[in-house]
């Protein structure tokens, strides 16, 4: 089988391997790096489970190769926590509205919200649940999953703005 | 029974309140331990061949390339495995009416009866590997007529599903109370239905998976499995592997969701088993989407023909029903799945006579077992639109309909007349219907209904209202175990047998047991589904869990309570109704000081080497319970929906989707608001999208998410739920189940809402799911576009003439 050496970050953590080149994204992850936060749910692109941040961009690590990742930084639900272990806002706010049953399908949730975050600090409903559209969950029937996105896009904004108009010392 | 206290506390600390899940940290992490997500070292991989026809003879298979393939382990045909797992799978719940008991082969030996069925089994050292040598195996088969449409293949000389049947019934169950006779012959009306079905399959995120590893110096063989029955699996695996069951333990880590499928044994998980122990390597088998539309248990297709006997006023006087349940290949669960449908056709509703004939035919199908809601939603949506029917008929109201025919709560426990899958008569326990409807529709404003409804006419929209009652059996026994132990370090262990897919099972226990015992949560550690853990258990299925394990937990918790009590005593010196308990430590009340921790009183009972206990003492700070509750208790709810209909293309969309369940007492309303919201999104996935389709030589024609549809965020909206808790008098706790009922009456209401939203007297739904394109369909057919086609040619044709 053809293999190539990728070099990539990964949760900010450097890796230079070998893989061969019909593996997917999501296998190389779970697998090589023994990521196993990230899930498959369809492995044809539907169900967003495996959806990882590549450049900052959500991806179906599915449909991608591993190849394709080369000089990239990816970013998985293992990097989603703040720096010093505690969970983010939007996990906490996961939790807190119990937007996750199985948990399975919560890694591609996360990093598409993650993603909808940043772009965008004050999101309506229609506005989440359309991002969260192309990730499917069996348990929750959505709506605490949309209610913790807005829970913590509007904790979040509160720390910008008490960030932005704290008197400078 | 008598109603115990719940708790030592005045008010409860934990039961009844929103308790975060201690199940979540470690999944927001990406730290969940799924099958797949094991790290077992030197693993092996696994992949199937599967039959790629509905009904085929094998001739020959040559696996040579495929086994001389670079990194391949081994590869399974039948005539590879051990005697003992020569034969076909143990038939889980049998029946004496089932004519032709069929049940899978690991592999299969000779014949093929779906797509899907599992002909061989290649162990490799990847997965990629594994399916690359599935494309090497030669297989020749002869292909044989197959069983493929139900009502058809009851017809005589139909294609048999199985060479070895004589004809494709495999029961035919005759089940009825009450004198239908006079029923009819004193009936002033007659309503008369025939309503087809089809339930998908469940597609929990997770597919099936199973991991194997044996143990060469214990002889013990460890499967972790993505199941529901850790118990079942065991006991199926002890009998094909003739294995030792004291040197087999199944294991259930973090499960991606069940909702029924995968409560059944399958061949799989004997397959690793079998492959781990023979290679003296893990094995690993994950299913992939595809094979779960094709392998794992769905519920198809359902034909029921209904005829109603109503007096003037239009009170229920019998109800005749004869239902075509199409199984699909083999059985395991017996004739449970469609016998839990027609014995809830009555519901909520006084029916004083009733007449069920059942019929289970095998086709070239993968076979059916239950699935979230388990038949019931058919059942439901078959008995709500004959309300319905029989309202528009005797122009009645349709909530006022469904009033006169209400069990009233005076009337409790209520008989029906059936005996329920449990074995038992079927008894309503408790429970308040006219009091469920009435909340529903207030919270709806049906009052308000025609007005909004002729509003939005005059803007040119289409909306209409539905709602639907259902009455739901929970809580199945025979039992379920829990142990409740203080351990040494002053920490509580809860140990159970029980399978969570995603319940919270875990803080639910915590919660109860905390009550109990006067501790924070937080001083408790939960053992699930762990067969070393308890040395019986059933599974996960039927809203059965809180019911059994929980009262179980609840009981062992009280009498480790009593036990703390009495021993604290005894070292404090003191009556033991002076022995108070908080947050793991004893005193004597009013006097603090004299006290003991749970650790030192569990190192007391834990004894010392060779000294007798003296009088008072005994062994350990543990108690074990196995609740077994004496029949079912029944839970029950509404469903009011409000959409509206884009009468050109078929879609709707929600307006309002309200929602009362009673599951008797509340443990976590955070964990019950999530199972019924979840519940009622799989609803409305059945209502409106989800379609498993076969053609008629058995070949399935929806075997992605492309073609098969899931609900997704943009389907589903916000519910408006409404709780009521009529107590279970069958339980210490009150409890009844809850995982269900979301599910069980959303295509009734829904499609109900739909047809109001149609509004046409030549339409009157009669199937479910219900997708834009057939609605479509059933609107051109009833003439509906024509006529508006018309009418605005009439006016254009009325503009040019002026």
């Amino acid at each position: 089988m053809d293999s190539k050496v990728i070099s990539l970050v990964v949760n900010g953590q450097h890796f230079e391997k070998e893989v061969e080149t019909r593996h997917s994204l999501g296998d190389f992850l779970r697998n090589d790096l023994g990521l196993t936060g990230t899930h498959y749910g369809c492995e044809h692109g539907v169900c967003g489970a495996c959806t990882v941040l590549v450049d900052g961009c959500s991806v179906r690590s599915c449909l991608m190769l591993a190849v394709q990742s080369d000089k990239t930084a990816v970013t998985t639900i293992e990097g989603l926590a703040n720096e010093d272990g505690s969970l983010s806002e939007l996990q906490l706010a996961f939790r807190e509205c119990h937007s996750l049953q199985c948990g399975f399908c919560t890694p591609g949730m996360l990093t598409t919200l993650t993603e909808l975050l940043r772009e965008n600090m004050n999101p309506t409903e229609a506005e989440v649940r359309e991002r969260i559209n192309g990730n499917l969950c069996r348990c929750t029937g959505y709506q605490p999953i949309i209610d913790a996105a807005l829970l913590a896009a509007s904790r979040l904004l509160d720390k910008h703005r008490a960030a932005v108009t704290a008197p400078r010392s | 029974m008598d109603r115990l206290p719940i708790n030592h506390l005045e008010r409860p600390a934990y039961i009844g309140k929103r308790v975060h899940r201690s199940e979540d940290r470690a999944l927001l992490m990406g730290q969940g331990q799924f099958v797949d997500d094991l790290k077992l070292p030197q693993v092996l991989f696994s992949a199937l061949l599967r039959s790629p026809h509905g009904h085929a003879r094998i001739n020959t298979i040559d696996v040579t390339n495929a086994r001389a393939l670079k990194g391949v382990h081994a590869v399974y045909l039948y005539s590879d495995l051990p005697e003992s797992a020569r034969r076909r799978l143990p038939m889980s719940i049998p029946n004496p009416l089932i004519r032709h008991v069929m049940t899978q082969e690991l592999l299969a030996s000779s014949e093929v009866c779906y797509v899907g069925e599992p002909v061989a089994f290649v162990v490799a050292e990847s997965r990629y590997v594994a399916e690359d040598a599935c494309l090497l195996i030669d297989v020749d088969y002869d292909i044989l007529g197959a069983a493929g449409d139900p009502l058809a293949a009851l017809e005589k000389d139909a294609s048999l599903a199985h060479t070895s049947a004589k004809d494709n019934l495999i029961a035919q169950l005759p089940l009825s109370y009450g004198d239908m006779d006079q029923a009819f012959a004193k009936a002033t009306h007659c309503v008369e239905e025939k309503f087809w079905q089809n339930r998908g399959s469940a597609h929990p995120m997770e597919g099936r998976g199973y991991a194997a590893e044996y143990h060469a110096v214990t002889g013990q063989l460890t499967i972790w499995s993505s199941g529901q029955t850790p118990h079942l699996e065991k006991k199926t695996i002890v009998d094909m592997l003739a294995w030792d069951p004291e040197r087999l333990r199944i294991i259930h880590n973090d499960v991606g969701g069940g909702f029924g499928p995968k409560a059944i044994f399958y061949p799989e998980q004997a397959l690793v088993a079998i492959a781990a122990w023979q290679l003296q390597r893990p094995v690993k088998w994950i299913e992939d989407r595809r094979e779960h539309f094709v392998s794992s248990s769905q519920e198809r297709d359902q034909y029921w023909e209904m005829r109603l006997a109503l007096d003037a006023q239009g009170k229920i006087l019998g109800l005749k029903l004869v239902m075509t349940h199409d199984n699909g290949a083999y059985l395991q669960w017996g004739v449970i799945l469609p016998y839990i449908g027609v014995t809830t056709t009555p519901g909520p509703y006084v029916v004083p006579a009733m007449d069920v004939t059942l019929r289970m035919v095998c086709t070239n199908k993968g076979p059916t077992s239950p699935v979230r809601g388990a038949g019931r939603p058919q059942a439901v949506f078959a008995m709500e639109r004959m309300m319905d029917r029989a309202a528009r008929m005797l122009g009645i109201d349709r909530a006022e309909m469904r009033r006169r025919n209400f069990v009233q709560p005076e009337q409790m426990p209520y008989a029906v007349g059936f005996i329920y899958r449990d074995g038992k008569p079927m008894i309503y326990d408790s429970g308040d219907y006219p009091k469920c409807q009435k909340m529903a529709l207030e919270q709806i404003n049906y009052a308000g209904f025609a007005a909004r409804k002729a509003a939005a006419r005059k803007e040119g929209r289409y909306i209409g209202i539905g709602m639907a009652n259902f009455v739901e059996g929970t809580g199945l026994g025979p039992f379920e175990g829990a142990t409740v132990r203080i351990q040494q370090n002053g920490r509580v262990g809860i140990l159970t047998a029980v399978s969570s897919q995603g319940q919270g099972h875990k803080t639910t226990f915590a919660q109860i047991c905390a009550d109990q015992l006067g501790i924070p949560m937080e001083m408790i550690d939960v053992i699930v589904a762990d067969t070393n853990a308890m040395s019986m258990g059933i599974g996960t299925f039927a809203c059965r869990i809180t019911v059994t394990a929980g009262n179980s937990v609840y009981l062992a918790a009280k009498a480790v309570r009593t036990k703390i009590e009495r021993l604290a005593a005894f070292l404090l010196e003191c009556k033991t109704e002076e022995v108070e308990v908080k947050d793991g430590i004893t005193y004597v009340r009013g006097s603090p000081e004299r006290c003991k921790t749970f650790s030192e009183l569990a190192r007391v009972a834990q004894g010392i080497p060779g000294f007798s206990f003296p009088e008072g003492v005994t062994n350990g700070l543990e108690d074990t319970q196995y609740f077994s509750p004496t029949q079912a208790a029944y839970c029950n709810g509404t469903a009011a929906v409000e959409i509206e209909l884009d009468r050109d293309t078929g879609q709707m969309r929600f307006l309002k989707y309200v929602m009362v369940h009673d599951a008797g007492r509340i443990i976590n309303p955070l964990i019950v608001d999530g199972q019924i919201q979840g519940g009622a999104a799989h609803g409305i996935g059945n209502a409106t999208l989800e379609w498993m389709r076969y053609d008629d030589q058995g070949q399935p024609i929806t075997t992605n998410f492309g073609e098969y549809l899931l609900p997704g965020a943009g389907d589903v909206p916000r519910l408006d739920m409404l709780h009521l808790e009529s107590l279970s008098p069958l339980n210490p706790l009150g409890v009844k189940g809850v995982g269900e009922g979301g599910t069980i009456p959303a295509a009734a209401a829904i499609i109900a809402a739909i047809d109001d939203a149609i509004d046409d007297p030549n339409v009157f739904l009669k199937e479910a799911p219900m997708p834009p394109p057939r609605l479509f369909e059933i609107m051109r057919d009833a003439g509906i576009y024509e006529r508006e086609r018309q009418t605005r040619m009439a006016v254009v044709k009325a503009g040019l003439r002026t």
